[in-house]
């Protein structure tokens, strides 16, 4: 069958991505500008027999997420600013004891209340570092429309394959804009977590296979077994033991850094023989596109450098480029987040600058252009 | 075999709880209700916060979820509204239910969801050894209420009924074979039921608040505890410190996931035709 042609905004593309998935449930809590995905799936999904929640608050609505996902239910709540920072503990929880989810988050200006409708990205370095402890993180921040629905069906993949939760990062534009999409009458590539393959004598839920990650069992068929947000151990019960501690914390770091090129996703334009390199994601990619088309229609090498997955930061995929760069600009709207990954990983191979702002206002192709132009 | 060989993870006792603390005996109770109400094990989850009665699900046998500080009740809503056809239970402390968790508390009683809750009321934050909770009455003492207690404690049976909880019952360790048989009853409530289990904690309420050992706190229970039938025999002077021990509420209400279910099947039916 024929793909079917919408006008859709960000926020319907994800609740479309979210159902080609097969979200069974959604806990949330409303918030500008992400509230469009809860009104929608609760419109939608009772009638396709999922469970559709609107929780006390984003701490409930993360809890019952996690909650759900454990029942083996593909799970998702979206929020924006004030929402994500109310997720942090739990999604620290759902990092820590492994239990796939999905968490959008529509960034929009702050701090605190801040620009509930205006556009922003700051929220960039909470997706990484919001949660306590040293945890490893995937985010995922497409550009447009359509990128949306297929990156929040690759959210929920990502989740299960690495029993991890996964932050999807629109930023409010890419959230609101109506773009063209074509929504395929089938998805394939759908994951599901691994299931264990051992019956509940032999069940370790925190063993893991070689691949690192655990088989997880649903609760309510009979394993038994023990959640815990404590340090545990194979057995999923609490441990003070510190060689255990160092296991576990290392296992969850690997399963994620030894899948780098599964889990790191970049798209680059015109970036084989730049000299300038423009970093940008989310919408404001979108502006860098036009700059960089632009400044090479003025002869000037420019190239744009885009990460679709955020983090893990695609440090390798990066440096590849570093012995043709001479200049590297980064452009975000916020006063300086992702830019310090980049300075980090261009590690003063080339000088890096910011066409960064804070306000609430969108970074225009002209003001990249500019920069370009400066830097050249 | 026992309740206790049966739901008891027994490799993994002996419990962490200090000696003469009340949660152990609330524990057995709870296993024995799950006897009563014979609960399919493989279908019954067990969920609860952080702090010592938190502690409990890692030696019950079922599935069981430890979660973060008051938020049981969010996680074990996603457990029960994915899966409805699972028993859920969950165990709290004072703190943990009324203080942090109080949102998801009284949020949870509205929506009438089946689930049921225990709440361990020992008067004071157990875990972090000592500071006032939400039920350390006024006046009395706590590492931080080093002068006497400002705050005013909660009811919890009166606020669990004032926001909608369909079955409300108070019983105490003391008291163990009737808390086990409002425990069974709550479990057969097909809504949301609470109930407060009080306990002692003499390392800490008891010594702060010169309550004495163990068995004299336990003593006191039996003293201070009059049964609802007991109480309407009594003039309200006779009833000065005394605390109502039994069945407190009972109503009948939609429960959540039945009600959403019915509003899935409607617009299956819908789309059939
Ligand atoms: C977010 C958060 N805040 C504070 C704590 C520290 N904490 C752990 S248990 C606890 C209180 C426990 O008291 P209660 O719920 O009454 O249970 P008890 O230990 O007395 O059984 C506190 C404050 C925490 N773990 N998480």
């Amino acid at each position: 069958m024929s793909p079917t042609i919408k006008l859709l905004q960000g926020n319907e593309a994800c609740v479309e991505g979210a159902l080609a998935a097969g979200i069974q449930f959604y806990g949330g809590y409303p918030i500008t500008p992400s509230t469009e995905i809860a009104e929608l799936l609760a419109e939608k999904m009772p009638r396709v027999g999922s469970a559709f929640i609107q929780m006390e608050d984003e701490i409930a609505a993360m809890a019952a997420v996690i909650g759900a996902s454990l029942t083996g239910a593909k799970s998702m709540t979206a929020t924006s600013g004030p929402g994500f920072s109310l997720k942090q503990e739990n999604l620290g929880y759902a990092i820590y004891t492994e239990i796939p989810c999905v968490i959008v988050n529509v960034m929009r200006g702050g701090p605190s209340t801040g620009l509930p409708t205006s556009p922003s990205q700051s929220d960039v370095m909470q997706a990484r570092w919001g949660t306590h402890g040293d945890h490893p993180v995937i985010a995922l921040c497409p550009s447009s429309v359509e990128e949306t629905f297929w990156l929040t069906i690759r959210a929920f993949n990502l989740a299960e394959k690495y029993r991890t939760a996964v932050i999807l990062l629109l930023d409010e534009v890419v959230g609101h804009m109506r773009e063209r999409i074509e929504i395929p009458d089938h998805v394939d590539n759908v994951l599901t977590r691994k299931k264990p393959s051992v019956g509940r004598e032999g069940y370790r839920p925190y063993q893991p296979d070689a691949d690192l990650i655990p088989p997880m069992a649903s609760f309510g068929e009979g394993y038994r077994y023990h959640v815990t947000g404590l340090t545990h151990d194979e057995t999923g019960f609490p441990t003070n033991d510190t060689e255990k501690a160092g296991i576990l914390i290392d296992r969850l770091h690997k399963k994620i850094d030894n899948n780098l090129d599964d889990i790191v996703e970049i798209e680059t334009q015109m970036m084989e023989d730049a000299e300038i390199m423009v970093v940008a994601y989310g919408s404001t990619a979108r502006s860098a596109s036009r700059a960089v088309k632009d400044a090479r229609a003025l002869g000037i090498k420019a190239g744009l450098f885009r990460p679709i997955t955020i983090w893990p930061f695609p440090a390798n995929e990066l440096k590849q480029y570093l012995p043709q760069l001479k200049q590297v600009i980064v452009a975000e709207m916020n006063l300086g987040q992702l830019i310090l990954e980049v300075e980090r990983n261009v590690a003063g191979k080339a000088p890096v600058h910011g066409v960064l702002r804070g306000d609430g206002e969108l970074i225009t192709p002209t003001q990249i252009l500019a920069r370009i132009k400066e830097v050249q | 075999m026992s309740a206790y060989e049966k739901y008891l993870r027994n490799n993994r006792l002996p419990h962490i709880l200090c000696s003469g603390c009340g949660h152990g005996i609330i524990m057995g109770a709870i296993t024995r209700a799950i006897e009563k109400a014979d609960l399919d094990q493989d279908r019954t989850v067990v969920v609860s916060g952080i702090g010592c009665s938190s502690r409990l699900p890692g030696y019950m046998d079922f599935d069981t979820l430890h979660t973060t500080h008051g938020r049981a009740l969010g996680f074990a809503t996603g457990v029960k509204f994915a899966k409805p056809e699972l028993n859920v239970i969950v165990i709290m402390g004072d703190g943990d239910a009324l203080a942090i968790g109080g949102n998801h508390f009284i949020h949870a009683c509205r929506r009438n969801i089946n689930i049921t809750t225990i709440i361990l009321n020992n008067n004071v934050y157990g875990m972090t050894s000592g500071q006032f909770s939400p039920m350390t009455p006024q006046g009395h003492f706590a590492t931080t209420a080093p002068y006497g207690n400002v705050d005013r404690n909660f009811d919890i049976c009166e606020l669990s009924r004032a926001a909608g909880a369909t079955y409300v019952a108070r019983g105490s360790a003391y008291h163990a074979v009737m808390l086990t048989d409002l425990i069974t009853k709550a479990i057969f409530n097909p809504g949301f039921s609470v109930v407060e289990a009080i306990s002692q904690c003499p390392t800490y309420y008891g010594r702060k608040n010169k309550q004495g050992t163990a068995v004299d706190m336990l003593n006191a229970q039996k003293e201070n505890c009059v049964t609802v039938a007991a109480s309407a025999k009594i003039t309200s002077d006779q009833m000065q410190g005394k605390i109502i021990i039994g069945e407190l509420h009972k109503s009948e209400a939609p429960e959540y996931t039945a009600v959403y279910r019915n509003i899935v099947d409607s617009l299956q039916a819908k789309e059939m035709k």
